[in-house]
């Protein structure tokens, strides 16, 4: 059991939580994951570490609710417990000083950029730091980041705030201004990895993509987390999670992350259906349904 | 009771397992198997002619003092054979169900020269399951303490039996487990309809009544790496399996439908996502599918079994050898059998195909033909020229073995291990080149049963036990 010493959201259902787990704060490097269950029958989900305190001996994980699991990780709250926490598993991110350094964060992927733009300035680079969401709300680690990169870019789909438009847009207009940049590093939804690879691989620029496939165990026993790099099967959880923009094959990465989707469908209906039960055996009882809307 | 003479016991006949119907079981989870009564195992028991040179002792990869236990048992002494089972075997109920026999104790059977041998598996069973079901667990009397401290990586069998041992002889045992089970492939491979996990979870608690200490969610190499391992422990046993699947490499196995044997026996047994969405690990729905699993071995059975468990229509097994060269259990091909398994042998997938979304829709199979015998000394498949068939699939599991994992040994570059990955021990005494550490199991075999790496953590135990007192010995 991993106590949650605190937890509060920081965008729209993503939620920040901070949970002890002092063996993998001492242990973890930029660019690795944990394994969790929220509760003894849970699902093993993958999330990456954004950041971690010796001193607390925490580890801090970044949420997004979409699917079953996710969405019932973000209704726990400081002091909860998560049932169970394993890691850090799969490989660092492999820093260097590269020179200049993009680092790209797409919606809750900022909280896997973060960690790893903060060991590339260590490592001696100039980071640039870019930053999308679909609006000001999605934007998060803003002040982190401002803390970390030496430049910072928001970029927002719908212009409600900083850069009207894609990350990739801005990247295009960094690149054309002319500026020298040797590395790129792209974390967020599949499409938008996607789309980086391709504006980066006409200027030859190195670019590393951190993947997000299905997971089971997370220690390459399963193999279920196979992607195609460079037209060859590797196991994200241990061969990455971080591999050639420029080599992954996205489409099949896109084609596999559905698998389950009408199951993830399902599991959601399922548990919309027992708070709607909760809800209504509360509206029977007479219990305040506040504390049913809580829960 | 008057003794028997010999050629009363020969005239005997070897009792039958008593099992579910094969219609009824072939839709739940519940164990085939239901186990002798009483009365059967006293009767198969006596069918033991008390051989003055036990030669299945010798069959048995962790020398199980096979006649001893037998006798108590036709004596009704059924407490004291789970006893003399546990002085060599750290799991027996799991053993009595896992165990290929028929190539092991049973094979050397004395009386199975004549007829049909003593059922050594199923009276190891009823022993031990009538232990724990009738008697309270126990404190297993142990040597005094030596104050020595040794670390076992990996839950499995090779871990479970070596660090049994080893707290018996008076060391401190502490087990690291990768997930969040102990057990290894007993719970996240063998499906509970062959192994049901409650008994698993006893030989567990047996071990942690007796003082050893299990750590689950602990990755050594990761969370801690072999060279931390080293400052706080006398000792290290590395038992982390083999648990790398491989693939066919036959274009398509990316589509979504293709599944390791591991990835979808663990999805079924360890995350239960049988019982979705209150578990809620998601799996394909098989039900009226077709699926078609790629292997022989016991864990292709395990898998196509669990298939037809799930709903689908037609569980296929795909093997491109014939059914002689079928590595898995005779009782498991038997079973699947009566459960409607279709066995296709001497086929060969040359390409899984997909639809536009990515989804697996049909499998193409080459027909073979068995040729001159290959290194393995079976004779080796070839393929029949334009004989070749495309059926349709819904699921694809690929139970064609394992390679060796590399998190501890890319995390300790000192460990020497052969070209494929397997760490390089003495035989005799399992030492690796480091140490203080030795390793045992399919991580130094490459994939091989239960019982083995049983056998190959109890020759650590004694190596470890020797080297602790006597560490100037390595």
């Amino acid at each position: 059991m991993n106590k949650i010493l605190e937890a509060r959201f920081i965008g729209p259902d993503v939620k920040l939580f901070k949970v002890e787990a002092s063996k993998i704060a001492e242990k973890k490097k930029a660019g690795q994951f944990v394994i969790l269950r929220v509760d003894e029958n849970g699902e093993r989900i993958p999330l990456t570490i954004a950041d971690s305190d010796l001193n607390e001996g925490t580890i801090t994980i970044i949420v997004q609710g979409i699917g079953a699991t996710t969405k019932q990780l973000n209704t726990l709250e400081t002091g909860d417990y998560i049932h169970d926490l394993v890691g850090p598993l799969g490989k660092a991110s492999h820093i260097e000083n590269f020179g200049t350094a993009v680092s790209i964060g797409g919606g809750v992927g900022t909280a896997i950029a973060y960690p790893t733009a903060k060991a590339l300035k260590e490592a001696g680079n100039h980071v640039i730091s870019i930053i999308g969401g679909k609006s000001k709300d999605y934007i998060i680690l803003e002040d982190e980041m401002r803390q970390t990169a030496d430049e910072v870019y928001p970029t927002t789909d719908d212009g409600s705030y900083g850069f009207h438009g894609f990350v990739t847009q801005k990247l295009e207009e960094l690149i054309k201004s002319g500026r020298k940049i040797d590395f790129v590093l792209a974390i967020g939804p599949i499409p938008m990895m996607a789309a980086v690879a391709k504006v980066t691989q006409p200027y030859g620029i190195k670019t590393m993509v951190s993947l997000n496939p299905i997971m089971v165990d997370g220690t390459g026993m399963c193999g279920g987390c196979r992607a195609y790099v460079d037209n060859k099967p590797v196991f994200v959880c241990v061969d990455g999670p971080e591999f050639d923009a420029h080599k992954v094959d996205f489409k099949i990465l896109l084609q596999r992350n559905k698998m389950y989707l009408p199951q993830e469908k399902d599991t959601l209906e399922h548990h919309v259906c027992n708070y709607d039960k909760m809800f209504d055996a509360a509206k029977r009882s007479s219990i305040n349904t506040k504390e049913v809307e809580n829960v | 009771m008057s003794e028997l003479s010999t050629k009363e016991r020969y005239k005997i006949q070897r009792h039958q397992m008593p099992e579910q119907d094969a219609e009824l079981r072939s839709k739940n989870f519940q164990e085939v198997n239901l186990g002798y009564t009483i009365e059967i195992a006293m009767e198969e028991a006596d069918r033991c002619i008390r051989c003055k040179n036990p030669v299945c002792v010798a069959g048995c990869p962790v020398s199980v003092k096979i006649p001893d236990f037998i006798r108590m048992i036709a004596d009704g002494k059924f407490e004291e054979a789970a006893s003399i089972l546990k002085e060599d075997n750290a799991l027996p109920a799991v053993c009595g169900r896992v165990c290929p026999q028929e190539e092991q104790c049973e094979s050397v059977c004395v009386v199975g020269k004549k007829g049909k041998p003593v059922a050594i598996g199923y009276l190891e069973r009823f022993a031990a399951d009538w232990e724990r079901n009738n008697i309270k667990l126990k404190e297993i009397k142990s040597s005094p303490k030596s104050g020595k401290k040794v670390a076992v990586v990996g839950g499995g069998p090779a871990g479970l039996s070596c660090a049994g041992d080893l707290i018996q002889m008076g060391h401190d045992v502490t087990v690291f487990e990768a997930l969040h089970e102990i057990g290894g492939v007993l719970i996240y491979g063998i499906p509970e309809f062959r192994l049901p996990k409650e008994i698993v979870k006893a030989e567990v608690e047996s071990l942690q009544t007796a003082g050893v200490e299990f750590v689950t969610n602990y990755v050594i190499g990761l969370t801690e790496t072999i060279e931390e391992l080293q400052s706080r422990f006398d000792a290290i046993f590395i038992g982390v399996g083999a648990g790398l699947p491989y693939f066919l490499n036959i274009p398509g196995e990316h589509l979504n439908g293709v599944y390791s044997a591991n990835e979808f026996l663990t999805r079924v047994n360890l995350m239960k996502s049988y019982n979705f969405p209150n578990n809620p690990t998601p799996m394909l729905d098989l039900h009226g599918k077709t699926v078609a699993v790629f292997g022989g071995g016991n864990t292709a059975m395990d898998a196509v079994r669990t298939s037809k468990r799930l709903g689908a229509s037609r569980a296929i097994i795909c093997y491109r050898r014939s059914e002689q060269e079928m590595p898995a259990r005779i009782e498991e091909v038997h079973h699947a059998k009566e459960e409607g398994i279709e066995f296709k042998l001497l086929v060969s997938p040359l390409e899984l195909i997909g639809d536009e979304q990515g989804w697996l829709r049909a499998v193409r199979l080459q027909q073979m033909e068995l040729g001159e015998p290959d290194a393995s000394g079976r004779r080796r498949p070839v393929p029949i020229k334009d004989q070749v068939e495309t059926i349709d699939i819904t699921a694809a599991i690929i139970a064609i073995g394992n390679g060796s994992n590399p998190i501890i040994s890319n995390t300790t570059p000192e460990l020497i291990v052969n070209k494929w990955g397997n760490i390089i021990v003495n035989e005799g005494n399992m030492k690796t080149n480091m140490k203080g550490i030795f390793a045992g199991g399919d991580i130094v075999t490459g994939g091989a049963t239960v019982i083995l790496a049983m056998g190959a953590g109890r020759s650590a135990a004694k190596a470890i036990d020797d080297y602790l007192k006597n560490p100037e010995s390595w």
